[in-house]
Order: structure tokens, then C-alpha cells, then sequence
């Protein structure tokens, strides 16, 4: 009987409403308890973690892990090495694959390839159309029972808003929420970055706010009309969070998630045509950037996640406008997050835990995110103030396109458990 | 590293005005043409060209022969590009070859800036995009000082597609940093709001009248009516509303320029009488472009620091 107890770190569950300094003990890839002074029992392997924060396992609900289709640049056995690098336990990949996650044959591929060679859970997220055409409804209920949790056309979003209405009708039937991926592809046609005195200056073409905004509203009158589950992806944009945060007081089964990359970066930061700046939605201005912090602090946001996409070295080496959108984000989720979030003020310790297990355990409805007695033995533990740089040639993807290169950070990942075992440790 | 010109934007007063100043020692004299000098012998250039130029190209070509240069053109449809090679590759390749410095066209704002993080040999940018053509406002600004007149307090209305347009933003930049007024104007779907922030002097008007009110210099840019597919404009009606007419000259200062970067369309953003005018300088325009070719070429191969 394998068993683990992680000693004297803060323990932090905002499910439970646990913050004080105990022990963590797991058996069998379970909690068994959380409570002062637990001793080991012959055979126990033993962490400690004096100093360090203790929280249930982190969940990044938004992920692209390139497989089956495009191994080269990440195969799902390399992007959950760095998820678990950056502190997740569980990570949720989009479905645009090769084939597309459309069917319950592509979820299962998936679930088994996981099962297999992934060091952290991994909850597929379907299609909402036949290879994301946006067209025909996919086989929403056979993925469902396959182990799908959500569906998605992540950045094929649906433009018809009647497939969209019969997807969240039909998606209410099993429970699950349908996420988009909000862009009116029209407006946001041959954009390059965010719409706004940098794309004007650097000659670039732009993606407006509305092209997000428009979405965001559209789905939500949908969601209201449906009655279904309706989550925004990495929302980005000031009217956007506006209309979420309504949405919600209206009392509708509305959430949102922004990323790390947009709330820390904003478009006039950007190095001039930097491809590793460069992703969809794209980094907005410093108004956006100060209403998704907004968005966090006072709960219109519910989950951060990383939309790490990762691509290889030669499709980033072109003309700007030739490159493909997205940026890594795994591995510097927590230290960024820290340096925007944590470390000035902008939201407490607890807080910032929810972002990252409650929220998004609620939104997938996954059994996850809590160290309540007899939970999944997944345990995220961090430091607040250890010092790191982060290499991006050291990755465990497969890829290089991160934004961070070179960044320091202060706290950071030093532990992740899953079902009860260890499956990465800061070394250095 | 010497440095190359990748644009207006990133240059001092007095840089912009050393090129000025050395462009009219290369100026041709009347009945003698332009002058052949050797002080770049032994120099090569390349000229790169990813995409169609007439103008731009000779004037280059012309301008590294009469300072006694050697030059290579490369057209993107003569070039590995066309096998698949990428743009990285493809300069790299070239850099090998040991040019002393690549003059570069590319269809895709920032291409010359992204290669110059990559490669050692300075880039002189003929044009990228959308974004700049820094060459075309320095020789608009040598045309404009050769007609007598002061960038201080000039008033220059740009008219036309400004949002798509690399000459706009190079002379605005330029004009801007000798405290000239400039105008631009154009419909509202071709005239982003941003643009007034791009630098100081800079007004819009969606009112042709409003920006020849005056002006001691209007620029007129070519209209590209392939952009009637983005429905930025109703083609049938540009000319009525955008369009230069001889009447619109008595608006302006009795002295007034008329300046185009060229090819113009006649009938679409010019009328042939105004194009043919006294008031149009546009061939003076094409003659400074060697002049101040050189001085940029002597100036980036001899290694004074541009930008």
C-alpha cells in the first residue's frame, strides 16, 4: 500500500475553507487525511514541505496537446511532462487535432494515450461540430461517455448561431458546458494583433475588441435561451468581462477563464513583430488588461488557463503575418501569475488557489480540485518566494514559442503529486 | 554591426537632416544628369525584391551605380522563394554572399525588422507592408525643401488610403519631427482614429476641402480598388468624393505642390490636368529619389549609424 505524507507546508483548500500549517497524508492515490502532526507509518515516503504552500492539484482547463496529428510540435506524453512542471495535475486539451476530437473513437484514442504515457490526468474536450466546420453537430453524447468533459470548436468557433443554439441545447442533456473560443471571424478577418495604435504604427492588421465582444454577447442570450452551460475561453477584452460579470447577476450558468498572458502583457508591450507575442485573442490594450484583472479580483473570471499552444522553431520564424497564432504557457502559469496577481495585491492566496482547482473543477464538473478526505491524491505544492528563471530550452514540450524566455520569476511549482505519487520536483 | 534603415520612425532630426543635406550634393546639374562617383567602389548591394517595382528598384539600382557600387536585383519570382525556401533562409543564403548591405521590398509589414534580428548585414527598408518607406519620405522631403519651402510650419494634407499606406506613415513620422502640420485624410473606413496619436502635428478630416484648406503641400496616394473587396469604399464613388480635381487647387496656397508617390491612376485618385500641372513636382520626386538613394547607400555603407 503506497502511501505519501507531505509534512508541515500551509495546507490551502478554499473547498473545505482549510488555511493553517498541517500534514497531508494519501494512500492508494487518495486523501486519507489533513491534520496536525500526522506520523509516518513504516514505509511512508515523506515530503517536507516547511515553508512551502500545500494546495489541491492545479487544473489548466484550456490546453493544446497536438495529438494525434501534429507530434512534431507536442505529443501528449511531452505537453503533461510540462504540465506537471508547471505545477498541473490535470489539464483539459482542446480537440483541434488530426483528426479532429469529433468522435467518441478520437476521446478514446486520447484517453487510453493518456492513460498510458501522460504523468498527469488529462480530460478531453470534444467538438461541437463535425470536424469543427461548424456545421453538423458532432457525437457530443457517444465523446460524453467516452470521457469527454466540455465541447469546444476552440478557435473555429461556431459562426452560425443556430448550430450554436442546437449545441447548447443539446450539450445541456449531459451536464456538460460549451466553451467558446469567441471571435466573429468576419470582423477579426486577416488580423494579426489587437486593433489599436500599436497595429496602426507597426502596419498591421487588426483584431478588434468587438470581434471577442460580439461573440460573448450573442452566446450569452444563446446560453439564456437554452438554458445551457456557457463558458468563455481566455477572455480578453474589457466589454467582454463587463458582460460576463452582467450575465452572472442575471443568475446565468455563465463562467469565464482568462490567461496568465492577458493580464500580464499588454499589446504595447509587445517587442515590434515578435511572432512569440503572437495568439489569438490577441494581447490587448492596458483598459483590457486592467478589466480581466478586475474580472479576476471580483469573480466575473472563474478559472485561469494557459491556451498553451505550442508550436515548432520554423513556423515562428517567418514574416509576422505568416505565423501561426499561440505562445507555450504551462510551465510559467504560476510565476506569472504571481508577479500580475498575487504579489501586488491584486488577489490573495486563496483566491488565487481557486483560480486554478475550484473553478475550473466546477466548470468541467471533475471530481477534482479539494484535499477533502477520500479526493483524488492530487496535490499541487508551490513556493511564494523562490527565485527561478525560466529556460525555455529546457521545456519538457517539445516546442520553444514562449514569451517568457529568460523571465525571472518569484515562487513557482516545487512539487506535483498525482493520484498519490510524485511526478515532478524542482531540482536546483 | 553597421546599422542599416529600417525606417523613419527610429531617427533623430539631425539624422534626417544630415541625409537631406548630403542628397543635394548628389542632386544632378542641369545637361549633365547625375554624376558618377567612385566612393563605394568595390561596395555591392543587393537588391531584394519580394514584391513588384518599377521605380523603387531602378532608383536603387541607379543610385549604387552612380556612386560607384556594384548591385544585384533578385526579384521574388526569379528566387528560391518561389522553390519554398523561407525567408530566413533565403537571406541568410544571401548574407553568406557577403553584400555589404541588402535593400529590401516585402509584402508583410516588420519583415526586414524580424530578419534584422537575425542576420549582420545591414538592411535598408524599400518599402514593408503597410508600415514604412523611409526612403520615399526623405526624397518627399528634399523635393519639398527644393521647391523653397520650410517644414516648419508646413501644411501637408495625405489623401487617400491611409490605413494601407507606408508612405503616410514614413512622411508623417518624418514632417512630424520638423514640426510640420499634416492632414490626413481619406474615407473613414481607410482613416483609423489611432493615426493622430502616431505623432505630434498629425490632424484627420474625412473632408477633402478641409485638408487642401490651405495647404502648401498636398500628397496624393494610390488607391488600390482591390480593397473594394474588404467593402473599405464604394469604388464608383472614390473618385467623386477623394479624388484631385483642378478646383480643389484654388483652396490651397497659390504656391501649392502637388506630390504622388507614383504609379499614379489617373481618373481614380488624380485627374490627368492636375497631374499634368505646374503645380505637380511628381518627376522631381522620382529625380531626388537617386539623390537621396545615395546619400542613404553612402551613408550606411561607410558606417555612420542610421538607426
Amino acid at each position: 500500500m503506497a502511501s505519501l505524507l507531505i509534512k508541515n507546508g500551509r495546507v490551502i483548500d478554499p473547498a473545505s475553507g482549510h488555511d493553517a500549517v498541517a500534514d497531508v497524508l494519501m494512500e492508494d492515490g487518495r486523501i486519507v487525511a489533513v491534520g496536525k502532526n500526522i506520523t509516518a507509518k513504516q514505509k511512508t515516503e515523506v515530503l517536507d514541505a516547511t515553508g512551502l504552500i500545500v494546495a489541491p492539484g492545479f487544473i489548466d482547463m484550456h490546453v493544446h496537446l497536438r495529438e494525434p496529428g501534429f507530434e512534431h510540435a507536442e505529443t501528449i506524453e511531452s505537453g503533461a511532462r510540462a504540465a506537471a512542471a508547471g505545477g498541473f495535475t490535470s489539464i483539459a486539451p482542446m480537440p483541434n487535432t488530426s483528426p479532429v476530437n469529433d468522435s467518441a473513437t478520437v476521446t478514446s484514442y486520447i484517453v487510453e494515450k493518456a492513460r498510458k504515457h501522460a504523468v498527469v490526468n488529462v480530460w478531453p474536450i470534444g467538438a461541437i461540430t463535425k470536424g469543427s466546420a461548424g456545421e453538423e453537430l458532432a457525437a457530443i453524447g457517444s465523446m460524453v461517455n467516452a470521457g469527454a468533459v466540455a465541447i469546444s470548436d476552440d478557435g473555429r468557433p461556431v459562426m452560425n448561431a443556430r448550430v450554436m443554439r442546437r449545441a447548447m441545447e443539446f450539450a445541456r442533456s449531459f451536464g456538460i458546458p460549451v466553451i467558446d473560443h469567441c471571435e466573429d471571424l468576419h470582423l477579426s478577418a486577416g488580423g494579426d494583433m489587437h486593433e489599436g495604435l500599436e497595429s496602426v504604427r507597426l502596419g498591421l492588421r487588426g483584431i478588434p475588441g468587438c470581434s471577442e465582444d460580439v461573440m460573448v454577447a450573442r452566446d450569452i442570450l444563446l446560453a439564456e435561451v437554452t438554458g445551457a452551460r456557457f463558458h468563455v475561453a481566455h477572455i480578453s477584452s474589457k466589454h467582454s468581462v463587463e458582460m460576463v460579470a452582467f450575465a452572472k447577476s442575471k443568475g446565468l450558468q455563465v463562467t469565464a477563464e482568462t490567461t496568465p498572458h492577458h493580464f500580464a502583457i499588454a499589446d504595447s508591450d509587445v517587442p515590434p513583430y515578435d511572432s512569440n507575442y503572437k495568439m489569438k485573442p490577441p494581447l490587448r490594450s492596458h483598459g483590457d488588461v486592467g478589466a480581466v484583472i478586475e474580472g479576476v479580483t471580483n469573480g466575473a473570471i472563474d478559472a485561469i488557463a494557459t491556451d498553451h499552444a505550442p508550436h515548432p522553431g520554423d513556423e515562428k520564424m517567418q514574416e509576422f503575418e505568416k505565423c501561426p497564432f499561440g505562445i507555450l504557457g504551462l510551465e510559467t502559469a504560476l510565476g506569472v501569475s504571481f508577479e500580475h496577481l498575487l504579489h501586488p495585491n491584486k488577489i490573495g492566496l486563496k483566491r488565487l488557489v481557486e483560480l486554478f482547482t475550484t473553478g475550473p473543477a466546477r466548470i468541467l464538473g471533475i471530481p477534482r480540485g479539494t484535499l477533502a478526505a477520500g479526493a483524488a491524491g492530487d496535490v499541487t505544492i508551490f513556493s511564494l518566494d523562490r527565485e527561478w528563471t525560466y529556460d525555455v530550452n529546457k521545456s519538457f514540450s517539445k516546442s520553444r514559442n514562449s514569451p517568457f524566455d529568460g523571465r525571472t520569476f518569484r515562487g513557482g511549482p516545487v512539487a506535483t503529486i498525482v493520484n498519490g505519487a510524485i511526478v515532478w520536483r524542482v531540482t536546483a | 554591426m553597421r546599422a542599416g534603415l529600417l525606417g523613419i520612425e527610429g531617427l533623430t532630426r539631425a539624422e534626417i537632416q544630415a541625409i537631406l543635406d548630403r542628397a543635394r550634393d548628389f542632386q544632378p546639374k542641369p545637361e549633365r544628369g547625375f554624376r558618377k562617383l567612385d566612393l563605394l567602389r568595390g561596395r555591392m548591394v543587393v537588391n531584394l525584391f519580394f514584391e513588384a517595382s518599377t521605380r523603387t528598384r531602378t532608383s536603387f539600382e541607379i543610385a549604387a551605380k552612380c556612386l560607384g557600387a556594384d548591385s544585384v536585383s533578385i526579384t521574388a519570382q526569379a528566387s528560391s522563394v518561389s522553390k519554398g525556401e523561407s525567408l530566413v533562409d533565403t537571406l541568410n543564403t544571401l548574407a553568406a554572399m557577403r553584400p555589404d548591405a541588402i535593400i529590401m521590398r516585402h509584402a508583410a509589414s516588420g519583415a526586414p525588422h524580424f530578419l534584422q534580428r537575425h542576420l549582420e548585414t545591414p538592411i535598408i527598408n524599400a518599402g514593408d507592408g503597410t508600415h514604412e518607406h523611409p526612403t520615399q519620405a526623405l526624397l518627399d522631403a528634399r523635393t519639398i525643401l527644393d521647391h523653397g519651402k520650410s517644414l516648419e510650419g508646413l501644411r501637408v494634407a495625405i489623401i487617400g488610403d491611409i490605413a494601407h499606406s507606408r508612405v503616410a506613415r514614413s512622411n508623417a513620422y518624418l514632417l512630424s519631427r520638423f514640426g510640420a502640420e499634416i492632414v490626413l485624410c481619406g474615407p473613414a473606413s481607410l482613416l483609423p482614429q489611432e493615426l493622430k496619436q502616431i505623432a505630434p502635428g498629425v490632424t484627420l478630416t474625412t473632408r477633402m476641402k478641409e485638408a487642401i484648406r490651405d495647404a502648401d503641400v498636398i500628397m496624393m496616394l494610390r488607391v488600390q480598388l482591390e480593397r473594394q473587396h474588404e467593402s473599405a469604399f464604394p469604388a464608383s464613388e472614390y473618385f467623386q468624393f477623394y479624388g484631385l480635381r483642378l478646383e480643389h487647387l484654388r483652396l490651397a496656397k497659390a504656391d501649392v505642390i502637388v506630390m504622388h508617390p507614383g504609379p499614379i491612376n489617373r481618373g481614380r485618385e488624380i485627374s490627368s490636368e492636375v497631374a499634368d500641372s505646374q503645380r505637380s513636382v511628381i518627376l522631381n520626386q522620382v529625380e531626388n529619389g537617386i539623390a537621396v538613394r545615395m546619400a542613404v547607400l553612402e551613408r550606411v555603407l561607410s558606417g555612420v549609424a542610421v538607426n
